[in-house]
């Protein structure tokens, strides 16, 4: 760094500069403002802490703000920064807060705690075998390939053919169709849980969860609970993810 | 009503056939005494209302002050103790005079703490009479003994303070005193807990509520794992809370003496608080697990839930402690002859650090504007998919401990120059017990993304194994390299920078903030039932508040505390001049 005598402000600055463009233009899909905000901020904090750890490092970050501001000849140069920096604080508060077409970021719940008659079931598929005992590959796969049945009967047009929720429809929500490929699904979520969200649908999740306009149907008036517990087996073999087991 | 009504007259008439007028006029009397009686107690309120702020504030700022306060004067004592006996062992009169400063502060803290303990418990027979009169049936006894050791906790402190001159020569004595009182301040606070987790965590009562065993009331799910985590975090408070003390004297000293005396005592303050700091996450793990056996709906609705915002909160205030008192031991750094060698180390460190906080922090799912949802194209974004998981928290935190370990490593052998043959060894074999410690956590880490959740918790014990081990490892050699060491120079105590003062109060007000914030997650997870699934909670208070509106509360509470704060060190300092 000193061999190119750049000071520390500067490179700083530029470091700073760099990763938000990084962050900001480089990252794909793009983060969440919020997202965005948090990691900048800590940037900052880092390099609050790295210059402010040695007293002559400090200085040395000083000493550009302390040219500017005590040297009679940069009157010029003061008047800009005195002016420009607060404008842009202002300009940046203004966009911040003024009113938008698109609706503001909500803190959604998106995985609510379950009703307690939920809580704890178990597939009867996967555990159909006689006594207890696994069921045996034929039955599974034909489960399976009933659920695919059921799946791209009722689910597809929403939730996409590739699980990946991208269906004809799924444009027209908010919130978007969940995507069962993604790691954030049902990949973590035990099939109990999965087993509540496609029986009571939308409307079934709690007051917690609002304001949610959730547009998934409620199932249980269409399926049996076999139906949804074939389907469950169906999207999970589908998108290739394993429920989720505790302990 | 109408029913007892109806059973009672239908009693009486059954009687009365059988029975003379006189009696029967007395019969009659009687029974509508009982019901007059009846009908009062009917008529007892469930719930009264507290003036303009309304109970269910009046009850929170209370308990949460008493609380703070009750982390005060039982973590302090312990910090107390442990530094007179190192005064004795090490025969430096320094540690004597910290160890009674601080029992002074004590004292005064000791009167506000009861005060408060006494006011909230007015609170709650009054504003919820039906509330208390469940706890007391259950826990009546354990209040008659609650009573019995808070005796116990004013005599002894009484004593471990009045005889400290007296028994200069008889330490023995009065470090059995300070054990003493941090004993039954432990028992007390053991006991608080029995409370707290059963409203959480009930055990010990049949369908009906009424109770079967004591013990099965006391012992509940949460009760040991609590008390576990409370006992480690207000070591941590107290040590934290010393260290602001010693920073706000630092700043107002006037002799360089009076500087090298607060500095070293910040220090102490910050050690210890970091120290406990250490293990604090994998007591919280526990406590999650325990919560999570005793109840799933109710571990969803605490991390899964909205409740689940305020812990990106609270990543970023366990973030600001790990960081502030890093950069507290690096500032250090600077006042001890030889400590410049390994201000290169220190942006690794950072750098480690600051990567680590990022992931620790990054919130599973996500804030997300209409339009940017669309652009992410899932509910999901795929980073926060890697970096929201617990593998990847795990891994973190993990990280963030063993490098602030090998920030005190660094920090303790800053002036020393080993003169054992084999240091060079030594020191090899200690990075790379490090270093083998890191490359567990990280490879278990990744590992723990491609096997089932099931697995990948049993994944979390060889992580934190590794780096006790680890730790542990390190510190026998260390000791075994540095025997005999020489030193370049002594420590500069007060040549301190004031911002590393600042760092050290800004510790203190992130932990007590930290306290009210897990304090009100812990208690709001039950949303409205006063007891879990026993007892409901029909106040009109029984909602559960927005997270503004919970955080500015936390706050308002952590601004009570710390102006109650400066005002006994305050008090402290003005009976010194005198
Ligand atoms: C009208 C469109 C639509 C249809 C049809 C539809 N869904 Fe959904 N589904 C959604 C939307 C929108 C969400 C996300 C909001 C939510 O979780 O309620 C969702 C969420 C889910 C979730 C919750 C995932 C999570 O992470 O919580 C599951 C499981 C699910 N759908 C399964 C199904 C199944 C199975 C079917 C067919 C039987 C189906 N859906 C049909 C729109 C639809």
């Amino acid at each position: 760094m000193r061999k190119f005598n750049i000071s520390i402000f500067w490179s700083s600055l530029v470091l700073l500069g760099v990763s938000y463009l990084l962050m900001k233009y480089v990252v794909q899909p793009p983060l969440p403002s919020s997202i965005l905000a948090m990691y900048v901020g800590m940037i900052l904090f880092a390099i609050f802490i790295y210059v402010t750890v040695e007293e002559e490092r400090m200085r040395e970050f000083l000493q550009p703000i302390r040219g500017l501001f005590l040297d009679e000849k940069k009157k010029t140069w003061q008047t800009l920064v005195l002016i420009g920096f607060p404008l842009a604080i202002g300009v940046y508060s203004f966009n911040a807060f003024s009113p938008k077409i698109s609706p503001p970021a909500e803190l959604r719940t998106v995985h609510p705690a379950p009703p307690d008659e939920y809580v704890g079931l178990v597939n009867p598929l996967r555990e159909s075998g006689e006594g207890g005992a696994k069921p045996h590959e034929g039955d599974l796969e034909e489960h399976v390939q009933k659920g695919a049945e059921i799946y791209f009967k009722n689910c597809f047009f929403c939730h996409g053919d590739a699980l990946d929720g991208k269906g004809h429809f799924a444009e027209g929500f908010t919130p978007l169709p969940a995507n069962f490929r993604d790691q954030g699904t049902i990949a973590q979520l035990q099939e109990s849980y999965v087993f509540w969200r496609i029986k009571t649908g939308g409307p079934g999740l709690p007051t917690e969860s609002q304001p949610w306009n959730s547009a998934m149907p409620i199932w249980e008036d269409f399926l049996t609970d076999e139906e949804i517990w074939q389907v469950i087996l169906y999207i999970y073999e589908g998108a290739g993810v394993e429920p989720r087991t505790w302990e | 009503m109408e029913n007892i009504e109806y059973r009672i007259s239908n009693i009486e008439s059954r009687i009365a056939s059988r029975l003379p007028a006189s009696r029967f006029l007395l019969l009659a009397l009687f029974s509508l005494f009982m019901l007059f009686a009846l009908s009062a107690f009917a008529q007892e309120p469930a719930y009264r209302h507290f003036p303009l702020i309304g109970s269910r504030n009046a009850i929170w700022i209370i308990s949460q002050l008493h609380l703070m306060f009750a982390a005060f004067i039982l973590g302090v004592p312990i910090f107390a103790v442990i530094v007179e006996y190192i005064g004795v062992r090490t025969k430096d009169p320094k540690f004597d005079r910290l160890a009674k400063e601080f029992t002074k502060l004590l004292l005064i803290a000791f009167s506000t703490t009861a005060t408060f303990g006494a006011i909230m418990l007015f609170l709650l027979i009054g504003l919820y009479p039906n509330f208390f009169n469940y706890m007391s049936s259950i826990f009546f006894p354990t209040f008659v003994i609650y009573s019995l050791l808070f005796f116990g906790e004013g005599f002894s402190l009484y004593l471990y303070w009045y005889s400290w001159d007296k028994l200069m020569n008889k330490k023995w004595l009065h470090i059995t005193f300070g054990i003493m009182l941090n004993v039954f301040g432990t028992l007390l606070m053991i006991i608080a807990n029995t409370w707290v987790t059963f409203m959480m965590s009930p055990g010990g009562i049949d369908e009906q509520g009424a109770l079967i065993s004591l013990w099965g009331a006391i012992n509940n799910f949460t009760w040991i794992p609590i008390n576990i985590h409370r006992f480690i975090a207000n070591i941590c408070f107290g040590g934290f809370i010393v260290g602001a003390y010693a920073a706000y004297r630092f700043l107002s000293s006037k002799t360089d003496e009076e500087r090298a005396h607060y500095d070293w005592m910040g220090y102490v303050g910050n050690f210890i608080g970091t120290a406990a700091l250490i293990p604090l996450p994998f007591a919280g793990y526990w406590l999650g697990k325990e919560i999570y056996e005793y109840s799933e709906p109710l571990m969803i609705r605490m991390m899964g839930g909205e409740l689940s915002w305020l812990f990106i909160i609270q990543a970023i205030l366990i973030g600001v402690l790990f960081i502030g008192a890093n950069y507290y031991l690096w500032i250090a750094l600077s006042r001890i002859k030889g400590g410049e060698r390994f201000r290169k180390y220190v942006k690794y460190m950072l750098f480690l650090l600051v990567i680590c906080f990022a992931i620790w922090m990054t919130p599973h799912s996500l804030v997300a504007s209409l339009e940017e949802a669309r652009k992410i194209g899932a509910t999901h974004h795929p980073l926060l998919g890697v970096f929201g998981v617990m593998s990847a928290k795990n891994t973190a935190v993990n990280l963030i401990i063993l490098t602030t370990f090998f920030s005190f490593m660094l920090y303790q052998r800053a002036n020393k120059i080993e003169t054992v043959t084999w240091a060079k060894k030594g020191k090899i074999a200690q990075i790379i017990i490090l270093g083998s410690a890191a490359g567990v956590v990280i490879f278990y880490g990744i590992y723990g993304y491609y096997v089932p959740a099931a697995v990948r918790i049993g994944f979390s014990v060889y992580q934190v194994s590794a780096v006790l081990a680890a730790m542990i490892l390190v510190t026998i050699l260390s000791s075994l390299i540095l025997r005999g060491a020489t030193s370049m120079g002594t420590i500069e105590w007060g040549k301190m920078p004031a911002r590393s003062q600042y760092t050290l109060i800004v510790l203190a007000l992130t932990i007590v903030t930290l306290m009210g914030l897990m304090g009100y997650i812990r208690s709001a997870t039950r949303a409205d039932w006063h007891v879990y699934r026993v007892l409901r909670d029909t106040s009109p208070e029984a909602f559960t508040p927005t997270i503004a509106y919970a955080t500015q509360m936390i706050s308002i509470i952590t601004f009570i505390f710390f102006a109650f704060i400066c005002f006994i060190f305050w008090l402290g300092h003005m009976g010194e001049k005198q």
